[in-house]
């Protein structure tokens, strides 16, 4: 049963300030209506995945790691390897988040961004089987939202790129095809075979205006959410309405138009950013600083 | 969305014609049922070629947990479910995850249509149940809980109406079936108040380039209209009844059975 999302309680005075901002071009923190707040990604920083990634999209913090593992196939799709995404927020994230099942939000985010990942084909799952029909790898993506500071999809997305980047698939020996014994090789590594690298692009509609990357605050005022996914040809691969508003016809033509340029700004930062940043253990000392 | 299926199952063929007969902008035979359910206050059936979906809505009624109370509006409560055998597969009975996330989206698609605040302190609860699934099951779940709203006579907005559009090639269609929703190049859902031209549902699946995907919103917009139609007619037709039978002195229908 799907009833409120529990959110924080925004006084009048500030959502009518946001709006005001708003209609003069300009946002609390300084941004334009179509800014992205500043995108850090590090790749790797868990040594004991497969791939790991930490996004940090302004104040907002977002893990992910992957773990591989050999497994049958589906029936229906024997020379297709497969993945699963499961995300978890805890209220280490956010006092309104709790622990116990997977919440409709939760289950909303993974799905959400599972479904841009899988229809923008970014994996080339074919080439993840081992014997047909028996053994394909198994990749399971896991997002821990660590600081929710608004967009957690958009985050979530890039964390789950960047990670899928960053794994490195070990060798698969058939020993016996017939009976479907393998070994695993451990030291003899390739990357995930990647088609290329698609953007997940969230609006937020506040008052009458529609801007990109909501903050907390932001969203907690907004009436409604348009995330878009587009591959790394410009084509839309997936849409996902949230939150219990509308949006009119110019409103959604509006947000395309604008996500298409977005989305190419974050794939290069995508590209730029695992290329320059640190991996392993440096990183932590770069995110969560040294204690003193 | 996989190459190599598309081959072995034609979903249209040189003609236009679609796998079950029809032309790109066609609908499947709709049918719109109210007042269906006995208990309910309000309920309606929907049936979109094979897919029959049943919705029925309770309240505005007291709030169980109390503390899930907001004092300035209702709350609203979604539980939409697919039956064990609705399809081909037997469904396991526990709710699965996307089962979940379409409660979530179903109950954002007919929000912003009701008006919550004139009942502060209670809830308006509505369940879906999918009686039989070949494909839009979430558009017919909308079609039928916005008509159950309007049977139970909860205040709206407008009615919510809602369908999928779809690609296969090069060309848009119009209410994917099953075949079409899993074999097509893209499966676009969406919901809309025709009333005041807001869009309450989108999603999608698949791949469409962006000067393609504005035709399919055009045609979703007046595709939507035509369901939107069929619903105020359904209605219209339901509560003539009624009244013809008050005005003869009969008893009503519902209190017949």
């Amino acid at each position: 049963m799907i009833t409120e999302i529990k959110k924080e309680i925004i006084s009048k005075i500030q959502k009518y300030s946001i709006e005001k901002l708003l209609s003069q071009g300009k946002r609390l923190d300084g941004r334009s209506l179509f800014e992205y707040r500043e995108i850090k990604i590090y790749a790797n920083p868990i040594e004991k995945a497969n791939g790991s990634s930490l996004v940090m999209l302004g104040n907002t913090k977002v893990m992910v790691g992957i773990k591989l593992s050999v497994g049958e196939p589906f029936p229906d799709t024997p020379n297709e390897g497969l993945f699963i995404m499961h995300a978890e927020l805890t209220p280490i994230a956010s006092p309104y988040f709790e622990l116990g099942p997977p919440s409709d939000y939760s289950i909303e985010l993974a799905r959400v961004v599972d479904r841009a990942i899988r229809s923008a084909e970014m994996i080339d799952l074919e080439k993840l089987v081992i014997i047909p029909g028996k053994k394909v790898w198994m990749l399971n993506i896991d997002i821990y939202p660590i600081d929710d500071d608004g967009n957690l999809i958009d985050a979530s997305a890039l964390g789950v790129i960047a990670a899928l980047l960053s794994t490195e698939l070990p060798k698969a020996e058939i020993v016996d095809e017939e009976n479907g014994v393998i070994e695993i090789i451990k030291d003899e590594t390739t990357p995930l075979p990647v088609r290329g690298i698609p953007s997940v692009v969230t609006f937020s509609k506040v008052g009458d205006y529609i801007i990109v990357d909501p903050t907390y605050i932001e969203e907690n005022v907004s009436s409604a959410r348009i995330t878009w996914g587009f591959t790394h040809k410009g084509e839309i691969c997936s849409i996902q309405k949230g939150e219990s508003g509308g949006f009119k016809l110019e409103e959604i033509k509006l947000s395309i138009d604008v996500g298409l340029k977005k989305a190419e700004e974050l794939r290069n930062k995508v590209t730029n950013q695992l290329a320059k940043n640190p991996r392993g253990p440096e990183v932590w000392e770069i995110i969560f600083g040294k204690s003193d | 969305m996989n190459q190599k299926k598309n081959e072995e199952i034609i979903l249209m063929d040189e003609n236009g014609i679609r796998s079950d007969g029809r032309r790109w902008d066609e609908l499947r035979p709709l049918r719109m049922e109210v007042g269906v359910l006995k208990r309910p206050a309000g309920s309606a059936l929907v049936e979109m070629g094979k897919t029959k979906v049943l919705a029925a809505v309770y309240g505005p009624k007291e709030i169980h947990p109390k503390h899930l109370t907001l004092p300035d509006k209702a709350i609203l409560r979604v539980a939409y479910r697919m039956s064990t055998f609705s399809v081909e597969e037997r469904k396991k009975p526990q709710p699965s995850r996307r089962e979940i996330e379409l409660s979530k989206v179903i109950k954002e698609a007919l929000e912003p249509a009701i008006l919550l605040d004139f009942f502060p302190r209670t809830a308006i609860e509505i369940y879906i149940l999918v009686l039989q699934a070949d494909g839009g099951t979430r558009t017919a779940s909308i079609n039928a809980a916005s008509l159950a709203l309007a049977d139970a006579g909860i205040p709206m907005k407008g009615l919510v109406s809602s369908v999928a559009i779809g690609r296969i090639g090069d060309s848009i269609i119009v209410d994917l079936n099953d075949l079409e929703d899993k074999y097509g190049d893209a499966d676009i859902p969406m919901a809309m108040i025709p009333i005041t031209g807001e869009f309450t549902l989108l999603q999608m699946d698949g791949i469409v380039p962006p000067d393609m995907f504005e035709k399919c919103l055009d045609i979703g917009y007046k595709t939507i209209l035509k369901i939107h139609e069929e619903q105020k007619r359904t209605l219209r037709e339901r509560y003539l009844k009624i009244k013809e039978e008050v005005m003869s002195n009969k008893k009503p229908r519902r209190e017949q059975r």
